[in-house]
C-alpha cells in the first residue's frame, strides 16, 4: 500500500502537482492517466522518493518514505523508469542481475538463486534469448522488456512503472501489462493509452491541470463526460464483450 | 569430475559462472604478468642484471633463502635503487587506472580520467611552489611531495565545495567544477614558473609536470602510496555493484537502493585522496587512467567488481613498462614517463574507438 497525501511539486515557479492525494491499494493496479504535462511522471517520482515533496507525506505500508533507507525502499518498491542507460556496457543478464542488488549485503556476490530468479524474469518478458547480448545494442522495445525483467527480479512488494508500454509493439503492450496485472502485487502504472488503462488497471487517477480531476474504479473514471474536458477531445465509449473501449474524435472535425 | 562440471554448467543459466571463471583466469594471468614484469624491470637499466639473479636477490631479501651468488653492488642496485622505483610504478599505475574507472562511472563519460577533477593541477601548483620558491622546506626530504599533496588537497576541497553548492552533486556539476578549478590552478602554476625567472627551476617543474618515478625510495611516501592505493582498489571493488548502478543512471541507482548523490560524494573523497597521493609521488602521468579502464572492460566486460581489479593489474604492468622505456630509450638520460604513456596511449585509444564504432562490443 502506497499512500500520498497533499503532495506537491513545482519546476521553477509553475506548480505541476499541487496538493494531490492518491492511494495504491494492496493487490490492485493503479493507473495514472492524464494529458501531456499533467504531472503523471512527477507524481510517480514523488511516490518512489526520487522527488521529496515539500508538503504532505508519502507512506509505504504505513512507514513514512523519508524514514526508509535507500535499500529498504528498493526492497519495497521496484521501479521501471524512462531512463534508458543506453551507454552502459553491461550485458542484458548483468542488467537484470542489478535488480538483485538490494537483496545482497555489501560483500556478497550474486549466487545461483539470484541467477535463477533473473533467468526466470527474463523468460517472463520473452527475453531469454537476449541474455548474453550487450544491453546497449537492443532496440527500444527490447530494452523496455529487459528493464521490466530487472524490476521483477527485484521482487519488491510494490511495482511502479513509468509508461512501460513505450516502444513496445501491440502484442508486447498487452503481454507486459497482462504480466503486471497477473503478479497480484500492488502496482502503479503511468499510462498514455486509455484503452490499455481500461483493460489492465483496477483504479485510475486522472490528472488535470495541477490536480486530480477524477479518481476511483476504472469504470467510473473513464466516463466521456469526465475525460472530454481534461483531454479536449471528443470521446465515445463502447462496452464490448465485457470490456470497455474508447473511441476518439477531434471536436473541430465534428463542428465541420 | 565430468558430472560436477556439467552440473555447474546446467545451473549456470545466464553464463555468469563461465564469465567468473574467465575473469579468475585473466586475473591469474595478469598477476603472473605483473611479477614477470617486475623481475624484468628491476633487471633492466644501465647495469643489466639477469632475471634469475634478480629473482634470487629478491627471494634472499624477502624470505632469507638461497646462497649469495651475486656482488654487493648488484644487490644494492636491485634492492635500494630499482625495486622501490618499480613498486612505485606499479602502485601509481594501479591507482591511476582504478581512479579512472571510478571517475568514468561517476560522471558517466568514457573520456573521464583521474585528472578531470583538477586535482593534478593543484598538485602541480604545490610542486612548482616547492621547486621554485622552496615552499614546504620544513618537511625536509618530503618537501616536494608534501607541498604537492597540499596543493592537491586544496584543489579537491575547492572542487568539492563548488560541486556541492547546489545541495546535490550531479555529474555535470562535478565535471564543470573540476574543469574550472583545473584551469585556474594550471594558470597559477604557469604564473609561478613565469614569476620565478629561473630556467633551471622551470625545467625541473616541467619534468615533474610530465611525471617521473625518480622520487621512489624505501620511505614513508612509498608506504603511504601502498596503503592509499591498495585501500582505494579494495573499496572500489567492494562498491562494484553500486558503481554499476550509478554508471547506468542516477534514477536507476536510486531505484536500486543506492543514493546517487551520497555515493558520488563518498567516491569523490576516496578518489581525491588517492589521486592526491599518487600525483604527489609521481607528477601527472597522463593517459593511463583514461586508456586502462577501456582495456579492462574489453577484457572482462562492464561489471565493476571485475573491471576494478583487472584495471589495477593492467595499469601496474603498463606503467612499469613505460618506465623501463623512459629509462632505456635515451640512456643515460631519462625521459619523463608521461611522454611515453601519452605516445603509447593515444594510438591505443584510437584503435579502441575504431573497434567500438565497428560494432564490436566489450
Amino acid at each position: 500500500m502506497i499512500q500520498a497525501s497533499e503532495v506537491s511539486w513545482r519546476y521553477g515557479a509553475a506548480p505541476v502537482i499541487d496538493g494531490v492525494s492518491v492511494a495504491a491499494r494492496p493487490g490492485r493496479v493503479l493507473g495514472l492517466i492524464g494529458p501531456n504535462g499533467s504531472g503523471k511522471t512527477t507524481l510517480l517520482r514523488l511516490l518512489y522518493g526520487a522527488l521529496r515533496s515539500p508538503t504532505g507525506r508519502v507512506t509505504v505500508d504505513d512507514d513514512p518514505l523519508p524514514r526508509l533507507s535507500a535499500r529498504e525502499t528498493a526492497l519495497r518498491m521496484a521501479v521501471v523508469v524512462q531512463e534508458t542507460g543506453g551507454e552502459t556496457a553491461l550485458s542484458v543478464a548483468e542488467m537484470v542481475l542489478l535488480g538483485r542488488g538490494p537483496h545482497l549485503s555489501t560483500f556478497q556476490r550474486t549466487g545461483r538463486a539470484d541467477h535463477e530468479i533473473a533467468a526466470r524474469c527474463l523468460a517472463r518478458v520473452g527475453a531469454t534469448h537476449l541474455g548474453p547480448r550487450p544491453f546497449s545494442g537492443l532496440s527500444g522495445g527490447e530494452r523496455q522488456r529487459v528493464l521490466i525483467a530487472r524490476a521483477l527480479a527485484q521482487q519488491a512488494t510494490h511495482l511502479l512503472l513509468d509508461e512501460p508500454t513505450n516502444h513496445l509493439d501491440i502484442r508486447y503492450q498487452h503481454e507486459v501489462l497482462g504480466l503486471v496485472r497477473g503478479l497480484g502485487t500492488c502496482s502503479v502504472v503511468v499510462l498514455h493509452d486509455l484503452n490499455l488503462a481500461a483493460r489492465y488497471c483496477d483504479d485510475l487517477v486522472l490528472l488535470g491541470a495541477g490536480g486530480v480531476a477524477a479518481a476511483g474504479p476504472v469504470d467510473e473514471v473513464l466516463d466521456p463526460a469526465t475525460l472530454e474536458p481534461v483531454y479536449g477531445i471528443g470521446i465515445k465509449r463502447l462496452d464490448l464483450d465485457g470490456h470497455l473501449h474508447l473511441l476518439f474524435h477531434p471536436f473541430a472535425q465534428e463542428a465541420a | 569430475m565430468t558430472t560436477v562440471l556439467s552440473e555447474t554448467r546446467e545451473h549456470d543459466v545466464l553464463g555468469i559462472g563461465a564469465r567468473r571463471r574467465r575473469t579468475t583466469l585473466r586475473l591469474a594471468v595478469l598477476t603472473v604478468g605483473l611479477l614477470v614484469t617486475g623481475v624484468i624491470a628491476v633487471g633492466t637499466g644501465a647495469i643489466a642484471i639477469g632475471p634469475a639473479t634478480v629473482a634470487r636477490i629478491l627471494a634472499h631479501q624477502l624470505f632469507g633463502v638461497g646462497d649469495v651468488t651475486w656482488t654487493p653492488p648488484q644487490e644494492a642496485i636491485v634492492w635500494q635503487v630499482r625495486l622501490p622505483r618499480v613498486l612505485l610504478g606499479m602502485l601509481v599505475g594501479a591507482g591511476l587506472a582504478v581512479c579512472g574507472v571510478a571517475l568514468q562511472a561517476m560522471v558517466r563519460n568514457v573520456l573521464a580520467d583521474p585528472y578531470l577533477l583538477g586535482i593534478n593541477s593543484g598538485a602541480s601548483s604545490g610542486a612548482a611552489a616547492a621547486i621554485l620558491f622552496g615552499a614546504g622546506a620544513g618537511f625536509g626530504q618530503y618537501a616536494l611531495s608534501t607541498s604537492a599533496f597540499l596543493g592537491a588537497l586544496a584543489a579537491s576541497l575547492l572542487v568539492f565545495v563548488i560541486a556541492r553548492s547546489g545541495g546535490r552533486v550531479t555529474s555535470i556539476r562535478l565535471l564543470l567544477s573540476g574543469v574550472a578549478v583545473g584551469y585556474a590552478l594550471y594558470a597559477t602554476t604557469s604564473f609561478l614558473i613565469f614569476a620565478s625567472g629561473s630556467a633551471e627551476g622551470s625545467r625541473s617543474v616541467m619534468f615533474w609536470l610530465l611525471g617521473s618515478l625518480g622520487l621512489a625510495r624505501w620511505d614513508a611516501l612509498l608506504t603511504v602510496a601502498a596503503l592509499v592505493i591498495g585501500g582505494t582498489t579494495l573499496c572500489l571493488t567492494v562498491a562494484g555493484r553500486r558503481l554499476d548502478a550509478l554508471a547506468v543512471g542516477d534514477e536507476t541507482a536510486h531505484t536500486l537502493g543506492v543514493n546517487p548523490d551520497r555515493f558520488r560524494m563518498r567516491l569523490l573523497v576516496i578518489v581525491s585522496l588517492c589521486v592526491g597521493v599518487l600525483v604527489s609521488a609521481s607528477g601527472s602521468i597522463g593517459f593511463v587512467g583514461l586508456v586502462i579502464p577501456h582495456l579492462a572492460r574489453r577484457l572482462v566486460g562492464a561489471p565493476h567488481v571485475r573491471v576494478v581489479p583487472v584495471a589495477a593489474l593492467l595499469g601496474a604492468i603498463l606503467l612499469v613498462w613505460a618506465d623501463v622505456i623512459a629509462r632505456v630509450l635515451l640512456a643515460p638520460q631519462e625521459i619523463p614517463i608521461g611522454i611515453i604513456t601519452a605516445l603509447l596511449g593515444a594510438p591505443f585509444l584510437l584503435i579502441l574507438i575504431r573497434r567500438l564504432h565497428a560494432g564490436g562490443t566489450a
